[in-house]
Formats: structure tokens, sequence, C-alpha cells
């Protein structure tokens, strides 16, 4: 028998014991794990590192919480509302899950935010890390964009309007703004093209991109090493080193019980409130967005006018660039904080206009009469929407919907004839049609009414055959059936 | 893994300050974290599960009662007497209202009844004919007595009745389907 390289390497572990040795013999299992597991980190385990695993732990949350929630979700102008209240409203543990993976994504933003700052507080880009870091840049724009995209979702006032507002924003961006704000709208207007396209880029787009983003982030991570703590080298560790289990993932594992506890007790008895469905009608309604989009909604607000070209790319787009090229700007192997003022003073910059920003546009609210009045009333209206029993969509096949009122008497008195004479046994009720027999709804455009007369007399052979007698009534009523037939559209 | 340093890496693994065989302890430990992520994952899968089977546990259609009218009304029927009701068919979020015509009328032992106007051959709506002083089925001539027993035609059985019962002096009445073509009332939905 020929042998393989991993028993040549390691001749005990053949030929394999047990079940496990079997599996591990095919899968090489126990290498996947000691590689997992056996990670060195320079300077031993911190609870500064437990983020990153605590992001990876929300995102497997969301992703579970979200292929559950698509279980009863249909992604269309009708329906999506009607969905989302069934979920919320009928559905046993949907209040529950709709709830944690709301929360989650509120959850993933803050410890993303934590994840961020402790790599930069901790110089953890630094060494050989930028490509490390640029993922990790393009990971967070995804996740705000997960963020962006979910909210629309339960197409319900507060939903509609911000996500009106937040694609507005995207067409004050010179030249090609009202391109972008069409192509995310699928048209000028918001609409069930528009819950399409985010349905889609929430659910296939995003999370796609975001899979292959992360499995590159992790195996960047893992070639370039722990960074270690701020006085270690970025490129050549010196500090004795400790292996990721067991002290480091029990850490890790202290964030994610907290997270669980934390989003658990919340979505139970905190559940997360649903408006009343989408009314784009209503020109009362204050948009808001989710909290980690104030400082945005904020910022724009000052950028109006011929100006606006600098607040909304140049301001943000140097940024931008700059937060991508700072392993490529920060080249000094230094990485105690306290050393690199230039790098604290921005961060810190940028964290107080942010949430200086938000504290504004909170404060601003509090302090207009009319609108905080207008806000309440929205937050009551959620809440009051939210407490009412679970009322079902009205079915298109309905007999109430099809019966809408026949205002031409003849159709009515035909309406009647129609019943009385069972037609609808066969051709359903309204005419919506059956197994048994065609549908009659629409028949006024193929057919005129004398053509129709014609056929009632003599039926095809083909109608015959599937049952339909010819039509004898005195000429009134056979007027009135077919002004009845003719008037269903 | 990392290429240009993994050497310093991997040599303290095998001892530990105390000379505790460190395999052994990691293991234990692995298991009780093992056991301890196993236990919180069931934990957080039961409203999971709860609310994948939430249809499965519901009945589909809810069978209400519909009224007809005070019971006193019908005390005293000369022949069966036409009554629409609205039905109304739940399908998880959406819901269809239909009407269906029923008959009040008097069974054999001139007790109340509640006959469905769906005909036992192929569902059409069977029409009272007072001259005949009979149940006669447009479509193809099936002929029923007025408390609905089979006279004749392509039927297998009579019309059949529905449940019904007297709630605050009105009749109320559960409106089912039944099998058609068949000789036994089977209830279809």
């Amino acid at each position: 028998m020929q042998t393989t390289h991993e028993d040549q390497i390691n001749p005990s572990a053949f030929p394999p014991k047990g079940i496990w040795g079997w599996i591990n013999h095919r899968t090489g299992i126990d290498a996947v794990l000691r590689t997992a597991l056996y990670e060195p980190i320079p300077g031993g385990a911190r609870f500064a590192y437990i983020f990153g695993s605590g992001l990876l732990f929300i995102f497997i949350s969301q992703v579970i919480t979200g292929v559950f929630l698509a279980l009863y979700y249909v992604p269309s102008a009708d329906h999506a509302h009607t969905t989302v209240a069934y979920i919320t409203k009928a559905v046993t543990a949907g209040s529950f899950l709709r709830s944690l993976h709301s929360y989650g994504a509120s959850a993933m933003v803050v410890v993303l935010l934590l994840h961020l700052s402790q790599t930069y507080i901790y110089g953890a880009y630094k060494g050989r890390r930028e490509l490390l870091w640029f993922s990790g840049c393009v990971l967070f724009a995804l996740i705000l964009g997960m963020a962006f995209t979910g909210y629309l979702l339960p197409w319900d006032q507060r939903a509609y309007f911000a996500t009106a507002v937040g694609t507005s924003a995207a067409s004050e961006v010179p030249l090609i703004g009202d391109g972008i704000k069409r192509m995310m709208r699928g048209g000028t207007e918001m609409g069930t093209l528009t819950i399409s396209r985010f349905f889609v880029a929430h659910v296939f787009l995003i999370p796609a991109c975001i899979f292959s983003l992360l499995a590159s982030h992790v195996f960047l991570f893992r070639r370039a090493g722990a960074a270690g703590p701020t006085d270690e080298d970025p490129y050549q560790p010196k500090q004795k080193m400790e292996l990721f289990y067991p002290r480091q993932v029990l850490m890790d594992l202290s964030l994610t019980a907290l997270l669980i506890i934390v989003l658990g007790v919340l979505s139970f008895f905190v559940p997360v409130q649903l408006g009343p469905a989408a009314n784009p009608a209503d020109a009362l309604y204050i948009p808001r967005p989710e909290w980690y989009y104030l400082p945005i909604f904020q910022y724009l607000k000052y950028w109006h006018g011929p100006l606006s070209v600098v607040g909304v790319m140049v301001i943000p787009g140097i940024l931008v660039a700059a937060i991508i090229a700072l392993p490529f700007l920060d080249r000094s192997t230094e990485r105690r904080p306290w050393k690199r003022p230039i790098a604290m003073t921005s961060y810190a910059f940028v964290m107080l206009t942010l949430l200086g920003l938000a504290l504004r546009s909170q404060y601003l609210d509090k302090h207009d009469v009319g609108v905080a009045q207008q806000l309440a009333k929205q937050k009551a209206e959620e809440i009051d929407y939210t407490s009412k029993p679970f009322e079902p969509e009205l079915s298109s096949a309905s007999l109430a919907a099809a019966n809408v009122q026949l205002a031409d008497p003849q159709a009515a008195k035909g309406k009647a004839i129609f019943e009385e004479h069972s037609c609808n046994a066969c051709h359903g009720d309204g005419g919506v049609g059956t197994a048994a027999a065609p549908r009659l709804v629409g028949e006024s455009v193929k057919r005129s009414p004398d053509q129709l007369k014609d056929l009632f007399a003599h039926p095809t052979a083909k109608m015959t055959a599937g049952g339909m007698p010819p039509i004898d009534l005195p000429p009134d009523a056979l007027k009135a059936l077919i002004a009845y037939v003719e008037s269903l559209k | 893994m990392c290429a240009w340093r993994q050497d310093s890496a991997i040599s303290h693994v095998q001892t530990e300050a105390d000379g505790t065989p460190i395999q052994s302890r990691r293991s234990f430990l692995g298991v009780w974290v093992g056991v301890g992520s196993a236990l919180v994952g069931s934990l957080l899968a039961v409203p999971l599960m709860r609310f994948a089977v939430f249809p499965l546990l519901r009945r589909t259609t809810e069978l209400k009662r519909s009224p007809l009218g005070p019971v006193d009304e019908f005390a005293h029927l000369t022949e069966p007497v036409i009554c629409t009701i609205q039905i109304e068919q739940v399908d998880g979020w959406r819901k269809a209202i239909s009407e269906k015509a029923v008959y009040i009328t008097n069974d054999q032992q001139s007790h109340l009844c509640v006959l469905s106007s769906v005909c036992p051959h192929l569902g059409c709506t069977i029409p009272w004919n007072k001259e005949r002083k009979e149940f006669v089925c447009p479509c193809h001539g099936g002929r029923y007595t007025a408390d609905g027993t089979y006279v004749s035609g392509p039927a297998l059985r009579g019309m059949d009745s529905l449940e019904t019962s007297v709630e605050d002096g009105q009749l109320m009445v559960r409106f089912q389907y039944f099998r058609q073509l068949i000789s036994d009332k089977e209830v279809v939905g």
C-alpha cells in the first residue's frame, strides 16, 4: 500500500483508531483544528482582542435569523408589510427572532466600531498588514450596506421614509448622483422595484461579498499573525507567545455570552416595533435614520447649494481615502498610542465629530416643539400598530375583492343571475376562474357583447365538452348577464 | 500559516512551568467548552424551531360558525329558505372571503336543518324549484326533496346537511365542503 504524505510525517496516525481517527484520517480535521486553535499570540491573551470573533458570532447569528425570517417574508410592496406583521404578531417566536435580527444589526455596528478602534489604537495595521486593513475597510462598508438595505424591508412608515431620504442623499453626488439614486430605487420613485433591489442586495449580493471578504480577512490575519500589544514589534514579534486556545478562546467566548444575554434579554423584553404600512402620501411624516446613520444624516443637513460638492464629495472622499491608505501613510513601527499624537488626535477628532453630529441631531429634534410632537406621535402609532392583532391580507381571488361596487344596475342584476344559475360553481366567484372552467375576468377585452351573446347561445365543442350548457334566458336577463361578464375587469 | 515567523510559535506547546501534562488538561477544558457551546446552541435553536414549525401546529382553516338569523324566524317553514353566508379561509398571512348559499329547511323528523347548496355531483349551486317543490340542479338535472333526500340524477347521495347550533337564539352553521361523486359524505375542508 502506498503511504500518504500525512502517514509519513505522523506514522502513529495510521492505521486510524476509532471513528474520530477514521474521520481525521480522511479529512485531516485535527490539523485544521490545531491550526485554528494554536494560533500564537505575542504577549499573551487579552480582552482587547475579543472583538473580531464577536463580530463573527453576530454575523453568523444574523445569517441564521435572516434565513428563518425569509421563511415568511415576501419582498414586494404589496405583501412585505403584511408578512412582517405576520412574523411579528402571529408566528410563534417571530417577534423575538425579528428583534434579534434587528438588534443584531445595531450590535454589529457597535462591535465593528470597537474592533476598528482597537486595531487603530493598538497600531495593529502596521507591519505588512495593508491588505488586512483594506479588507477590513471594505467589510465595514459592506456591513453598513447590510444595515441600509435591511432597514427598508419591513416597508413600514419608518423604513419607507428613512430609505426615501437615504436614497435621495445619493443624488447630491454631482453628475452621477441622480443615476445612482435611480439605480438604487429601480426608477425615479420608491416602489415595489426598490424592495426587490434592496432584498437582492441584502440577501444575495452583499452577503456573498461579506463571506468572501471575511474569508480573505481571516486568511490575511493568520498570514500576518496577531500583532500583539502596543510595545511589540509589528514585523518581528519578540514577546513570549501564548496560543489562542485556551485563554483567548475563553475570553472571546465571554463576549459571545455577553452578546447572547444582552440581545436575548432586549429582544424578549423590549421587542422591536412595527409601524403602520408605508404611506407615501403622508406629507407630515418626519423621517429619522437608525442611530448609526444619524451623524451622516446631520452632516448632510449643513451642505446645500454650490458648496455641497465640498461637503458631499470632497471631504468624505478625502476621509475615506485617508482611512484606506492608512497603512501606507503611517509607515513607522511605533505602535504606542502616546507616541502617535497625530494618529490619536485624528481618531479623537473623527469620533467626537460623529458623536457631536448625532447628539446635535437629537438635540434639535428635542427642542423643536413641532418636530418633537410629530416624532412622539409617530412612535405612539408604531406602538399602537404593533399591539393590534394581526389582520390577514385579503387575497385578490377573494369574493370581496372581486365584488367591487357594481355601478351599473344592469351588471348588478347580471351578477345575481350569474350566482343563481351556478355559473360561479365552475367559473368561480366573480368569474376568477377555477380548475373546472376558465377565467371570465377580462373577457370584455377579447369579445364584444354580441360575440358573447352568440357564444352563450351556441357554445363551442370545447365548451360543451367541459360541461358548459347553452344558456337559455329571457332577453332582459341575458342582456344583464352579458353586462355583468363585460364588467369583470 | 505565517511563513516568515512560524519558527518562534510552537516551541513551548508541550510543557508548562508546573509540569502538568498540558494535553490532558486542555482536552478536559475542551470538552467543557464543547458541551457548553452545544447546550447554548441548542437553547438558541428552540425559538428557531418553534418559528419554523408554527404553520404545522396551527389549523390552516379556522372553522368558524356563521350566523343565519334568529331561530324563531325559521319555526314555521313551508319550503326551504335560501340564506347567504360569508366564509373566511385563512392561508398563512392572507385570507379569502367567499359567499356560499345554504338552505334552511326541515328534515324528515321536522327538525330544523341546514343544507349545503353545493351539488354532491359536481358542485353546482342547486336552486329550489317552487313549482316542482324540489331541488333541481341546473347543470346535470339532479333532483332532491325539500329535506335534501336524493330523488334522481347522476349524484350518488342526497344533499349534504351542515352542522348547526343555536347560540343566544341565533341559528349558527358551520360551512364545510364535501367530496363530490362518492356515496359517503366526506369532509374536504
